[in-house]
C-alpha cells in the first residue's frame, strides 16, 4: 500500500490558485452581464464620437466558387446600431437569468460576441470590403500551431504535469521537420519528425518533472531557453551553411476536399486548407472524445486530479503521466511542423514568436477542456489575423492594441473576471510514492 | 549546545534553490540535518559538488556540440579509423579554440600587449554582469517568497522605456538631477508592472507565472505602440522603432575612464546586492517574506498579511528588473531604445537565480559567470565563428544538472545522499 504527499503546497510551484489567499466570491454569474453591457455600450460610444457613414461590403464568395453567394452591401451606421440593439438584447437577456437565478447558456456570450464583431467590422470598415473567407479562413490558419499546442498543454496538464515548455516542443517540432522533410523530400516525413521532437522535449520534461520532482514551471522555463539556444546554434553552424540541402523543405499543398471545399462560405473557410489542418480536425475530436469517453482519458483525469486516489486503485501514476505528456509532447510538435512546412518553406531562428505561450493561454482561458482550448485558440487567431485586416483598412485601433488582446484576456480569465479558471487538482505536483 | 550549533535566524530560510533542486525540507528529521550540516559534508556529498559537476557536464555537452559542427572535425571524421589522430587533433584545435577565445573574451587577452587592452575583457564582463545581477536579484527575491517571477522581460522593457522616455525628452537638466530621475522612473515602472502580478495573486489568487508571462507580451506591445507615437518614445520622422538617442546628462557615466566601457550599472548592481541582502536577512520585511515562501498558511496564522507581502514582493523585483532595464538603456545601449532592448536577460535572470540559489551573493557569483559567458561568446562568434548561442545552451544545462542532483550523481555514479 503507498501513501503520497499529494498536499499542494505553494511553493511546489503547481498552476494551482494559492488557496490560502484567494477570498472565493461567487459571483461569476454577474460577471457576465456586467461585461457585456459594459462591451455593448462602449461600442455605443465609439460610434457615436467617431460615426462613419457609407457602406460596408462583406463579400462571402472566393473567386474560384463554382456557385458563389452574392456579396452583402449593408449601410454600415445601421446596421452598427442594429447590432448594438442586438447585443443590448441580448444583455438583457443576461440580466434576467442572473436576477432569476438561473445558469447562463453558452450561446448569450457567443451570440453577443458574433454580434458585436459584425457590429465593429461594419463600423471600421465603413466604404470598405470585408473579405469574410479570408478573415475566418485566414484565423484558422493562424490558429492551427496554437490549437496544436494548447492540446498538448490540455493533455499535460490534465495528467498533473505543467506544460510550459510547449513553445519549446513547436520550436524543436519546427527545426525537426524541416530538416527531415528537406532530407527526405517528403513533407509527410517531417510532419512524423515533428511530433517526434515534442516527444523527446516532453521526455526531458517528465525525466526532472517526474521522475526527479524539480519543479514543473522551471524545467519548463528552462527547457524553451535551451531550445532556443539548441535550435539558434544549429541553425547557425549547420543549417544555414547547408541550406540548399537541410533547410528547403517542400511545403505541404494546399488541398481543397472534393464535396465538402464546395459548400458556400464554410466550405473555403473549413476545408481548402492544408493537410496539416485537416490532420488537426481528427486529433482535436479524437482528444476530446478520449479523454472524456474511454477509460484512458479517466485514468488520466483521475492522475491529474487526485493521485493518490488513483494510486490507490492500482492506477501506475507516474507512468501514465509519462504515457500523457509524451502523447501531449507529440501532438504540441505536430504543431511546429505548421510554421517550417505550411507557413514557410524552411526553419528560421526563433520562428514560433512565443507562439507556445499563447497557446498556454489558451489552455487557461479554454479551462483545461480540449474543446475550449480549441476554440480559446481560434479566437486568439481571430484576433491576430483580425489585426491584420484592420490595418489593411486603415482601422483606428493600434495594431498594437489587437496583438496585446489574447494576452490581457488571459489576465482577466486566470484573474477569474471571466469566468473562474480552475485547473486540476494536482496540477504541477510531483507524485511520490513512499 | 554549542554557538555554532544552535540555529541562527538568516541560516533558517527557505530557499527557492532547494525547492528547485531537492526534496523540501518536510519532516523534522531533515531540518535537523541542515542545522548541524558541515561544510565538509556540504562538499563532499552535498550540492556544492552537484554544482561544479552540473557546470563541468554542461560544458562538456558544449564541446560536443562545438565539435560536432566544426568542418574539419567532420572531415577527418569520415576516416577516424585510418588516422584517428587526425580526428583527436580537430576535435582538440575546435573545442581549445572556442574555449581560448571564450577566455580571450571574458578575462583576459593575451594577444594584445597594451595592459589596458588585455584587461579590457574582464570590464566587458563585469558590464554584461550588472543586468543580470539585477535581475538574478529580482527574480531571486520573488523566490524567497515562493513566487516565480518569469516577468522579467516585460519588467525590463517597461521600465527601460520609462528610463528613456525621462533619458531624452527632458533636456537641459544638470546630470546630478536628470540621472537619478531617469533612473528612478524606470524602477518605478518596472516595480508597478511587477506589482500587478503581486496584486493579482494577494486579491483574486491568479497564478504569478501565467501573469507574469502574459505582461511580458503586453509590455513588449505596449512600448511597441509608444515607439510609434511621437509624444511618447518614437524618433520624428523615422519609421524606425527606435526612441531618439539619450541626452548626455542621462547617461552612466563610465567608471574606468572611457577605454572601458564599463559604467556606473555594474556599481548600482553591487550595492543592489547589498541592499538586497539587507533586506532578505536583516530586515523584519524580509522575514517575512521567507516565512511566506516558506509556508504562507504558518505565516497568515502568525498574523503576517500574506497578500501584502506578495505585492510589496512584487513590486521589489520588478524595481530590481526595472533597475536592470535602465541599466541597459542609461548605460550598455544609449543610442536609443527599442523592444529588443532586454536582450534576452529577463529570461537569463531566472537561470542566474537558480543558480545563484536565490541569495545575493550566489547571485552576484552567479551573474558574474554568465556575464563572463556573454562577453566571452561573442568574442568566440567573431573570432571562431562558433554561434553565441552555444552559452544559451551551456547556461540551461547547468540549470537543468543543477536542478536535479540525482541525475548528476547519477551520471558520476557518486553515492546517493542517503543521510539527508
Amino acid at each position: 500500500m503507498s501513501t503520497a504527499t499529494d498536499q499542494p503546497t505553494p511553493e511546489s510551484g503547481g498552476l494551482a490558485p494559492d488557496t490560502v489567499v484567494v477570498p472565493t466570491k461567487r459571483s461569476g454569474s454577474r460577471k457576465l452581464p456586467i461585461i457585456l453591457g459594459v462591451l455593448a455600450v462602449g461600442l455605443a460610444i465609439v460610434l457615436l464620437t467617431a460615426g462613419r457613414s457609407g457602406d460596408t461590403t462583406f463579400r462571402l464568395a472566393t473567386d474560384t466558387d463554382f456557385a458563389g453567394l452574392p456579396d452583402i452591401v449593408v449601410p454600415s451606421a445601421a446596421t452598427a446600431w442594429l447590432m448594438i440593439v442586438v447585443c443590448l438584447a441580448l444583455t438583457a437577456e443576461a440580466v434576467r437569468r442572473m436576477l432569476a437565478h438561473v445558469a447562463q447558456p453558452m450561446w448569450i456570450p457567443v451570440g453577443f460576441a458574433a454580434a458585436w464583431m459584425v457590429g465593429f467590422l461594419s463600423w471600421a470598415a465603413a466604404d470598405g470590403r470585408i473579405l469574410v473567407v479570408s478573415l475566418l479562413g485566414g484565423a484558422i490558419a493562424l490558429a492551427v500551431p496554437l490549437v496544436f499546442g494548447a492540446l498538448g498543454g490540455v493533455l499535460g496538464e490534465r495528467a498533473g504535469v505543467v506544460n510550459i515548455a510547449i513553445d519549446g516542443q513547436l520550436l524543436l517540432g519546427a527545426f525537426a521537420a524541416a530538416i527531415t522533410a528537406s532530407l527526405t523530400g517528403s513533407p509527410w516525413a517531417g510532419l512524423v519528425a515533428a511530433g517526434l521532437a515534442g516527444a523527446l522535449v516532453a521526455l526531458v520534461l517528465g525525466l526532472f518533472a517526474i521522475t526527479y520532482f524539480v519543479d514543473q514551471v522551471i524545467v519548463g522555463v528552462v527547457l524553451n531557453v535551451l531550445v532556443v539556444g539548441l535550435t539558434n546554434f544549429m541553425f547557425r553552424q549547420v543549417l544555414t551553411p547547408n541550406a540548399a540541402s537541410l533547410n528547403s523543405p517542400d511545403r505541404f499543398p494546399r488541398v481543397p476536399i472534393p464535396v465538402l471545399g464546395e459548400i458556400p462560405l464554410v466550405g473555403p473557410i473549413f476545408f481548402r486548407q492544408t493537410a496539416v489542418v485537416y490532420v488537426l480536425y481528427v486529433i482535436v475530436a479524437l482528444v476530446a472524445w478520449a479523454l472524456y469517453r474511454t477509460r484512458w482519458g479517466l485514468r488520466v483525469r483521475a492522475v491529474g486530479e487526485h493521485p493518490k486516489a488513483a494510486d490507490t486503485v492500482g492506477i501506475k501514476v507516474n507512468r501514465t503521466r509519462y504515457r500523457t505528456i509524451l502523447l501531449a509532447g507529440a501532438i504540441a510538435g505536430l504543431g511546429g511542423a505548421y510554421f517550417s512546412l505550411v507557413s514557410v518553406a524552411g526553419f528560421n531562428r526563433e520562428m514560433t514568436g512565443g507562439a507556445g505561450y499563447i497557446a498556454l493561454a489558451a489552455v487557461i482561458f479554454g479551462k483545461w477542456d480540449p474543446i475550449r482550448a480549441t476554440l480559446a485558440a481560434l479566437l486568439f487567431g481571430f484576433a491576430s489575423n483580425l489585426q491584420g485586416v484592420l490595418s489593411v483598412l486603415g482601422s483606428p485601433v493600434p495594431s498594437q492594441f489587437m496583438l496585446m488582446l489574447p494576452y490581457v484576456i488571459t489576465i482577466f480569465a486566470v484573474a477569474g473576471l471571466v469566468g473562474r479558471s480552475r485547473p486540476p487538482a494536482a496540477d504541477g505536483v510531483p507524485y511520490k510514492q513512499q | 549546545m554549542s554557538d555554532a550549533d544552535k540555529p541562527r535566524p538568516d541560516e533558517k530560510p527557505v530557499d527557492a534553490g532547494d525547492t528547485v533542486t531537492e526534496e523540501r525540507p518536510q519532516d523534522a528529521e531533515t531540518t535537523d540535518d541542515s542545522r548541524s550540516r558541515s561544510l565538509l559534508r556540504e562538499i563532499a556529498s552535498g550540492n556544492a559538488l552537484a554544482g561544479v559537476l552540473a557546470v563541468v557536464l554542461a560544458v562538456l555537452v558544449g564541446s560536443v556540440m562545438i565539435a560536432a559542427t566544426d568542418e574539419t572535425v567532420r572531415e577527418t571524421a569520415g576516416y577516424v579509423t585510418a588516422r584517428p589522430s587526425d580526428f583527436f587533433n580537430a576535435v582538440w584545435e575546435a573545442v581549445s579554440g572556442a574555449y581560448n577565445a571564450m577566455f580571450r573574451g571574458a578575462i583576459f587577452n593575451n594577444l594584445v600587449d597594451d595592459p589596458a587592452r588585455q584587461w579590457r575583457p574582464l570590464t566587458e564582463t563585469l558590464k554584461y554582469a550588472g543586468p543580470l545581477i539585477l535581475g538574478g536579484l529580482g527574480v531571486g527575491i520573488a523566490f524567497r517568497a515562493a513566487m516565480f517571477n518569469i516577468g522579467g522581460r516585460g519588467q525590463m522593457i517597461i521600465g527601460g522605456g520609462a528610463a528613456a522616455w525621462v533619458g531624452f525628452r527632458f533636456e537641459g537638466l544638470p546630470t546630478i538631477i536628470h540621472l537619478p530621475l531617469a533612473i528612478v522612473v524606470g524602477m518605478v515602472f518596472g516595480a508597478l508592472w511587477g506589482g500587478i502580478a503581486g496584486l493579482l495573486k494577494a486579491r483574486t489568487g491568479a497564478h504569478e507565472v501565467i501573469v507574469t508571462i502574459m505582461l511580458n507580451y503586453v509590455g513588449y506591445y505596449l512600448v511597441f505602440w509608444a515607439l510609434t507615437k511621437d509624444w511618447l518614445l518614437a524618433t520624428p520622422g523615422s519609421v524606425n522603432p527606435k526612441s531618439p538617442p539619450m541626452q548626455e546628462s542621462a547617461i552612466l557615466p563610465r567608471v574606468l575612464g572611457d577605454q572601458f566601457n564599463l559604467h556606473l550599472g555594474f556599481v548600482l548592481a553591487l550595492v543592489a546586492v547589498g541592499v538586497v541582502w539587507w533586506v532578505i536577512n536583516r530586515s523584519t520585511l524580509g522575514y517575512r517574506i521567507r516565512a511566506v515562501g516558506e509556508n504562507p498558511h504558518a505565516a497568515r496564522a502568525s498574523g503576517i498579511n500574506v497578500g501584502w507581502i506578495y505585492t510589496v514582493v512584487m513590486l521589489i523585483a520588478g524595481a530590481l528588473l526595472g533597475l536592470a532595464g535602465v541599466n541597459q538603456v542609461l548605460g550598455t545601449v544609449t543610442s536609443g531604445v527599442s523592444t529588443d532592448i532586454d536582450a534576452g536577460i529577463g529570461f537569463d535572470a531566472i537561470t542566474v537565480a537558480l543558480l545563484g540559489r536565490s541569495r545575493p551573493l550566489g547571485i552576484l557569483a552567479a551573474g558574474l559567470l554568465f556575464g563572463a559567458f556573454k562577453a566571452g561568446g561573442f568574442t568566440m562568434q567573431a573570432q571562431e565563428n562558433i554561434s553565441v548561442d552555444l552559452v544559451l545552451v551551456v547556461q540551461s544545462l547547468i540549470v537543468l544538472f543543477l536542478a536535479a542532483p540525482p541525475l548528476v550523481r547519477a551520471i558520476f555514479r557518486l553515492p546517493a545522499q542517503e543521510a539527508k
